[in-house]
């Protein structure tokens, strides 16, 4: 595997974490005064800004409307000087229309689309550095995002990307163990009643190991969960000692 | 052009049928669709049908100057082309959010699971590489087109031949078919993809969803796995909540499928180079049916027969005695036509009975006309009647009661010849 040993003797990564831990999460609500939902978000180095316009009238065609439900609209963006090698398209290319795919299909599952039928949620997210995990930091800053802008949803979505080397699950992925071959899986879960929203994997795996990999991811979902959760309660806390006044 | 929208009849039937663990077609829950794989003529030509629904994928390789991340590998490139011959939802032209879906799929399943050894295609590393391109074209969408492309694409890649080189110094020839055999690419395992429809927020479960079944599921799952157990790529699709059972048990039923598909197409590669041998005729001309008058004719679709007379029975037995019928006495006004309700045939006794006439003459002809006066009398009567005939006050006239009852059925001519019967007597 390319010399690079992923997993110590004694059980340390790359970075120095253990197998189970997670990266340090920092986040901020709010950010942006013009969209109506805003948040950003750090894990370990990757990096990224999500913005939530909505829910609003239908914008383009009226005909995508939707009669019982609001349409979600996402586009995910890499900032051209996210990655070592600077990117030619932001977006547009395959990789990222399939992931802006996969946010909006994360975010159908969560938000209470019913409530607003005929109507419009935007979501944009911009990864600003890119140090694996893309897509579920993604997700945890859209969470916030969409929560700041106050729109009800069952559930914070959270996600976490799970590795599995030498027999062992590696939870929260930095970009050289991505890269490193390891198979790797993608899942964005509704923590309180255990559901999958988005589930994605890579590479081999054999069936058996299935289970305790998707056992992993949940437990690291659920970690993340707690730093959101922990998030929003500071940012509503700072706004009503603010407002207070 | 938008796809036609399902109506809600449609829909809400689908939905009671998947309720009732039954599928239009007949299947079984974990029931494929037939799967077909043929050959065309060149190597690396591949036609699936999955039901009714046909890709065809061809793969061809040109020599290219390698990425320079990975200076001694081949690349393999991919794409499915969703062309509007297969529905009129498809669009040219454009790159739709099921075709990237799909496109990635396929990424995903066969290169990044490695199946191909693509350090075997290299030629001369950091200059040329043999580029292997797969293109999976739609010729008719009838549901799991992920299926049916990544049987396609799996097959077309084990049946292509690429042609061989040979190395001098600097110099690349590549050698003709007819100069060297051409080479197979080597091909380490299998991956094939496997759809898991849900509906019902994730209660109900169907293997291969046809097109109809698409159209109302609430969200998919693409399970791709080799016959070795190891999963080469997951993918939930649609807004839909699953639960870690539900994943695997979807994981336990895709082992089962792949090994089937598998040996299926061994079995067809194996059949494809045995033709080829012994120099029969092989390729998509021969293996088309012939269809010309019949290219519209539908298989027999199997209908569940097996407690339908227990059912029907239960349903007699069930059912209310249906009220008795008193046989309407209403005779229709000459010249109104009415339908027979099934008495036994008169054809001949009239037949009988003109005889007669010929020989009774003139006598009967004149009782045929009091006989017409009284029976305009009674049906003038009884048209008034007839209104009221559902509350089934009938009253009746002595003349009329005299007839049989099931005359007011039969024919008017009928009724006549009777009665004349009747006073010959």
């Amino acid at each position: 595997m390319a010399g690079l040993e992923l997993l110590s003797d004694q059980g340390y990564r790359l970075d120095g974490r253990k197998a189970a831990e997670l990266r340090k999460v920092q986040a901020r609500m709010g950010v942006f005064a013009q969209a109506d939902g805003s948040a950003y978000l750090e894990q370990g180095n990757t990096k990224a800004l999500a913005v939530v316009y909505g829910p609003h009238e239908m914008r383009g065609s009226r005909s995508r409307a939707l009669h019982d439900r609001a349409v979600i609209n996402c586009q995910y963006s890499m900032a051209t000087f996210s990655t070592a090698e600077r990117k030619r398209r932001p977006h547009g290319d395959r990789k990222s229309t399939e992931m802006s795919l996969h946010l909006k299909q994360t975010f159908e599952a969560a938000v209470m689309t019913q409530l607003f039928p005929r109507s419009q949620i935007d979501i944009y997210v911009k990864i600003l550095q890119s140090d694996g995990g893309n897509y579920s930091v993604c997700v945890n800053a859209a969470t916030l995002a969409v929560i700041n802008a106050g729109i009800p949803m069952r559930d914070y979505v959270c996600a976490c990307t799970v590795g599995f080397v030498d027999e062992t699950p590696l939870a929260d992925l930095c970009y050289a163990e991505e890269s490193g071959g390891v198979s790797s899986l993608a899942l964005a879960l509704l923590p309180r009643g255990g559901q999958i929203a988005l589930l994605q994997m890579d590479a081999r795996l054999h069936q058996d190991h299935l289970e305790s990999l998707i056992e992993a991811a949940m437990t690291a979902c659920k970690g993340v969960s707690k730093v959101l959760d922990e998030v929003v309660r500071q940012h509503l806390q700072e706004a009503s000692v603010l407002t207070r006044e | 052009m938008k796809d036609t929208p399902l109506s809600n009849c449609e829909r809400d039937f689908l939905i009671k049928a998947i309720e009732e663990k039954k599928r239009l077609d007949g299947r079984q829950t974990y029931d494929y669709r037939k799967i077909k794989i043929t050959f065309g003529t060149d190597y690396g030509c591949c036609f699936v049908d999955l039901g009714q629904t046909r890709v065809v994928a061809q793969v061809s390789c040109e020599l290219v100057a390698p990425k320079e991340s990975r200076p001694s590998e081949g690349i393999m490139f991919f794409n499915i082309e969703l062309s509007p011959m297969a529905s009129p939802a498809f669009e040219q032209g454009r790159q739709s959010e099921l075709s990237v879906k799909l496109n990635r799929q396929l990424e995903r399943c066969l290169r990044n699971s490695k199946c191909i050894d693509t350090e075997s295609l290299c030629v001369v590393s950091g200059e040329k590489v043999w580029q292997v391109r797969v293109d999976v074209h739609t010729l008719n969408n009838d549901g799991n087109l992920m299926d049916a492309a990544s049987i396609a694409a799996i097959a077309a890649l084990s049946h292509f031949r690429r042609p061989d080189v040979g190395i001098q110094g600097e110099e690349v020839t590549v050698f003709s078919p007819e100069e060297r055999d051409p080479i197979p690419l080597s091909i380490y395992h299998m991956p094939i993809s496997i759809s898991f429809a849900f509906f019902q927020q994730g209660t109900f479960l169907l293997v291969d969803p046809c097109e109809r079944e698409e159209r109302v599921m609430d969200g998919l799952l693409m399970i791709a796995m080799n016959k070795h157990r190891e999963i080469c790529s997951i993918q939930s699709s649609g807004g839909i909540m699953l639960l870690k059972e539900q994943v695997m048990r979807c994981s336990k039923i895709a082992s089962v499928k792949v090994s089937e598909i598998t040996e299926l197409i061994n079995k067809a590669l194996f059949n494809d180079r045995t033709a080829r041998k012994a120099g029969r005729k092989c390729g998509f001309a021969e293996s088309l049916p012939q269809e010309r008058i019949t290219a519209l004719k539908t298989d027999q679709s199997e209908v569940e027969m097996t407690d339908v007379s227990e059912r029907a029975s239960d349903i007699i037995q069930k059912a209310e005695a249906p009220p008795p019928m008193a046989a309407s006495p209403v005779l229709p006004a000459p010249g109104v036509g009415q339908v027979g309700h099934g008495l036994q045939n008169t054809w001949g006794l009239e037949e009988d009975e003109e005889q007669e006439e010929e020989s009774s003459g003139e006598e009967e002809e004149i009782k045929m006309e009091e006989e017409q006066r009284e029976k305009d009398k009674t049906t003038e009567a009884v048209v008034e009647i007839s209104d009221s005939e559902e509350e089934e006050v009938v009253i009746l006239y002595p003349e009329t009661t005299k007839k049989p009852k099931n005359a007011g059925s039969s024919s008017d001519q009928k009724g006549a010849a009777a009665s004349k019967k009747r006073q010959k007597k």
